[in-house]
């Protein structure tokens, strides 16, 4: 099946590209970067058509409208919590605003429905009239769905344990891997750090100086060279020295990179063959994306068998509620989050303080 | 990346298109699914409540024109508000009259400054430009040492020193006027919009090298906050347009269209690999149609300028059409055609493919395989397939590390393509029978004149 959609495929867009290459005259004129004329005829028929000054007046009074109506409170839900918490009745609104709420924080369309349905229903059984109690009764829900994953990190495994990092471009791995050295080797722990990422530039480099300010050991290969084999280098170093933890950092990749997937199972592959354990493999997961996270940890997933989330920048205006999609949906616990750029801006993931930060602080 | 949101629209507007009367409910329906469909993408809230409101607004007016076809106007409708909304014209960037040129780039950790700011020096160089780049983050590590290999791979000259980011920036403008670089580029810090220091130094460094051009990098996978920190970084710096990062990905891209509409700053450019070249202008109106199913038949042109070999891209064409066509010619098509990029991607800038094909899982992997297949096969056995018995297929098959199934599922699909194109008028035909088929050109011949 697939060998034959990629036949398809292949002859599709060279026919096209090759036929265009032929064409004869086609250099006469041909300039790429010319705006289309609108085609005149859409307009012919016309009843919707709005004369253009209008047009522009509509978009210039929207603009403002958002400008004026986004809050600039650092918990969008907490704004529009207050908001609610001033009215009497529980009506259609409070529903409505509080989903949007949810939305805004990126918990996306269909969990922030079910969520609040979920609220709904409760209210409405239980007879509830306070804003405040259904408010309280949303983030206790958040909560319950948070409660029951296993968050510790496993490292009680034949040494080392080893803990690979993955994750798209710029999602913060690296410093993560940096702090998270830190954190283990405050708590006693030898631990090496395994340079994987040997595509971008300099990536060794910033590893290398977030090693030195955690006092952990960094082992690398050169640029280019291929990322599995630096990680079993690493763990073997590890083994022969006595290490507790590895924690070996890759480049970063985009989830629908085929070929860049398979390289991630093969450094999992031969990883696993090394002297030690692979116990986790934690997803880094920015808090600024959007819906594409649950994306990514679907790809991410699949290919390396990810154990855990990083939840990184959660220090911004971004409250990475498709964290709490990602955990509710594939069932993959948040383990840590980066609150800052310092060696010790790294703690373990609190489900509490998590919603209160989406939710605003209900209490 | 966009086409999901365009399949997700045109589901929502399948249900009315063809309706003779639409009822006010009709038009509710169809207008949460737009919603729907919207802040999946990503698209910030706010920004999907005015775009359906503006489409509610049609609507209703189509419904009082008593037209014949009202599902199709507000179908229209939506395809001029998304136009509108991410369209306009391509940035046009131009220099200062005294030069450098100076351009500052700004955004939040991890949305691919630096590797923007090294693509954008490769873009002013492939301009006749000479630009300097300048490492003026000092904050993460090593991020200079990133800039300065980034720098050598593009031969491009790299200026920072160990002080403070404006500093920094100044020294950059003045070793541009002492070795006489035209444009300079000022790579800077990631920082959060909450992080008023970090925030405050960006404006004193922008007040120091008053930059021609300000650019925002924002990744294209970002969330509802990118109206956020996008208006952020506007009030703290005036930004001039947009640089849309990794758009490489199946993000929907919905923070694309937000940025645009909330703080009205244009997408100048876009990245769209790892490749220092996978880097270029953004063109919205190309954007739009990409994402309503019409294909984004210059782009792939322009990429197939970059990389196909113009030859071996004529010869395969001319036989494609006299029909000649062998496994021979496959292999060097395949070839070239891997060179352009991902097939998914392609795929989805090629206008008319039915939507069964355009979301389908292509596996890049095939491709090597398909590579092995025909690389194991004989001189006669590549001319003429049909010679190929079970013994020559089982060779092959090891020859390649494949399954004997694999050969023959590659050998079926090829005669069925042979077969087709012979059907559809490619081959020994005439000129005007095999013009009519070509359906891309077509388009391009449109513009070209």
């Amino acid at each position: 099946m697939s060998i034959a959609v990629v036949v398809v495929v292949v002859i599709l867009i060279f026919g096209a590209v090759g036929v265009y290459f032929l064409w004869p005259r086609r250099r006469d004129g041909l300039q790429l970067g010319v705006t289309k004329e609108p085609e005149v005829g859409m307009h012919a028929s016309g009843t919707v058509v709005s004369s253009q000054t209008e047009d522009d007046k509509k978009v210039v009074e929207h603009r403002r409208g958002i400008d004026g109506s986004l809050p600039k409170s650092r918990s969008l839900l907490g704004a529009a919590l207050a908001r609610m918490r001033s009215r009497r009745a529980l009506g259609e609104e409070l529903w409505i605003e509080l989903e949007e709420a949810l939305i805004l924080s990126d918990v996306g369309v269909e969990v922030s429905v079910e969520l609040v349905e979920a609220v709904k229903d409760k209210v409405f059984r239980e007879g509830i009239t306070s804003t405040d109690a259904a408010l309280g009764l949303l983030r206790a829900e958040m909560i319950k769905k948070l409660e029951r994953q296993d968050r510790h990190l496993n490292i009680d495994v034949a040494p080392p344990a080893v803990i690979l990092f993955v994750g798209v471009n710029g999602v913060g791995k690296t410093t993560s891997i940096g702090k998270l050295a830190a954190l283990l080797s405050s708590q006693g722990k030898k631990v090496v750090v395994a340079a994987g990422d040997t595509f971008r530039a300099a990536a060794a480099e910033q590893l290398e100086m977030w090693a030195k300010r955690s006092g952990v050991e960094v082992v690398k290969g050169s640029s280019g060279a291929d990322p599995a084999s630096v990680v079993f280098d690493a763990i073997s170093h590890a083994t022969a020295v006595g290490a507790d933890c590895v924690l070996a950092d890759t480049a970063g990749r985009l989830q629908n990179r085929q070929n860049l997937m398979d390289e991630l199972r093969k450094i999992r592959r031969v990883a696993e063959k090394a002297s030690g354990t692979v116990s986790e493999v934690l997803l880094v997961l920015d808090a600024t994306t959007g819906q594409n996270g649950l994306v990514q940890a679907q790809g991410f997933g699949e290919a390396a068998q990810v154990t855990g989330i990083v939840l990184t920048k959660l220090d911004g205006t971004a409250k990475g509620g498709v964290a709490f999609v990602v955990e509710e949906k594939l069932k993959i616990p948040i383990k840590f989050v980066g609150i800052g750029e310092g060696v010790e801006d790294m703690t373990f993931f609190d489900p509490v303080a998590f919603v209160n930060e989406i939710t605003g602080d209900v209490s | 990346m966009f086409e999901s949101l365009g399949g997700r629209l045109e589901d929502a507007l399948s249900k009315i298109r063809g309706k003779a009367r639409l009822s006010e409910a009709d038009v509710e329906i169809a207008l949460k699914e737009i919603r729907t469909a919207l802040l999946e993408a990503d698209v910030n809230l706010l920004v999907v409540r005015s775009i359906t409101d503006r489409i509610r607004e049609a609507a209703v007016g189509a419904m009082a024109s008593r037209s014949l076809t009202p599902g199709q106007q507000v179908v229209k409708a939506v395809n001029d508000e998304l136009t509108d909304v991410l369209g306009g014209a391509t940035f046009r960037l131009g220099y200062a009259s005294r030069p450098p040129t100076i351009v500052l780039m700004a955004g939040l950790q991890g949305s691919g400054k630096t590797t923007a700011s090294a693509k954008l020096a490769r873009y002013f160089k492939s301009q006749g430009r000479s630009p300097l780049l300048v490492g003026a983050d000092l904050q993460r590590p090593a991020a200079v040492e990133q800039l300065r290999t980034l720098a050598s791979q593009i031969q491009v000259p790299m200026f920072s020193e160990w002080s403070t980011p404006i500093e920094v920036a100044k020294g950059g403008v003045t070793e541009a006027r002492r070795i006489g670089r035209d444009v300079v580029i000022i790579d800077t810090a990631g920082r959060l919009t909450v992080d008023a220091d970090l925030m405050e130094e960006i404006t004193a460094l922008s007040k120091v090298v008053s930059p021609d051009y300000t650019f925002l990098v924002i990744d294209a996978m970002m969330g509802q906050d990118s109206v956020n920190t996008a208006r952020a970084f506007n009030e703290a710096l005036e930004v001039d347009a947009i640089i849309l990062s990794k758009l490489d990905g199946d993000a929907r891209g919905g923070a694309a269209l937000s940025v645009k509409e909330v703080v009205g700053k244009p997408i100048a450019f876009a990245s769209d690999g790892e490749k220092l070249d996978n880097f270029g202008l953004f063109h919205p109106d190309r954007m739009a149609s990409r994402i309503l199913g019409m294909g984004d038949v210059l782009t792939l042109i322009e990429q197939a300028e970059r990389t196909i070999d113009e030859d071996v891209a004529e010869r395969g064409a001319k036989k494609l059409m006299e029909g000649k066509f062998d496994l021979d010619d496959f292999l060097e098509q395949l070839r070239q055609v891997k060179k352009m990029g991902s097939l998914k991607g392609m795929l989805s800038m090629l206008p008319g493919v039915p939507k069964e094909l355009r979301n389908v899982e292509v596996d890049e992997g095939e491709l090597a395989k398909i590579e092995a297949m025909i690389s194991s096969m004989t001189k006669n056995e590549r001319s003429d397939p049909s010679i190929i018995d079970a013994s020559r297929r089982a060779r092959i098959a090891r020859g390649s590390g494949t399954a004997a199934a694999n050969v023959s599922a590659l050998l079926k699909q090829f005669k069925d393509m042979q077969k087709m194109m012979r059907t559809m008028g490619i081959g020994p035909g005439s000129a005007t029978k095999r013009r009519a088929k070509a359906k891309p050109p077509k388009k391009g011949r449109k513009n070209r004149r």
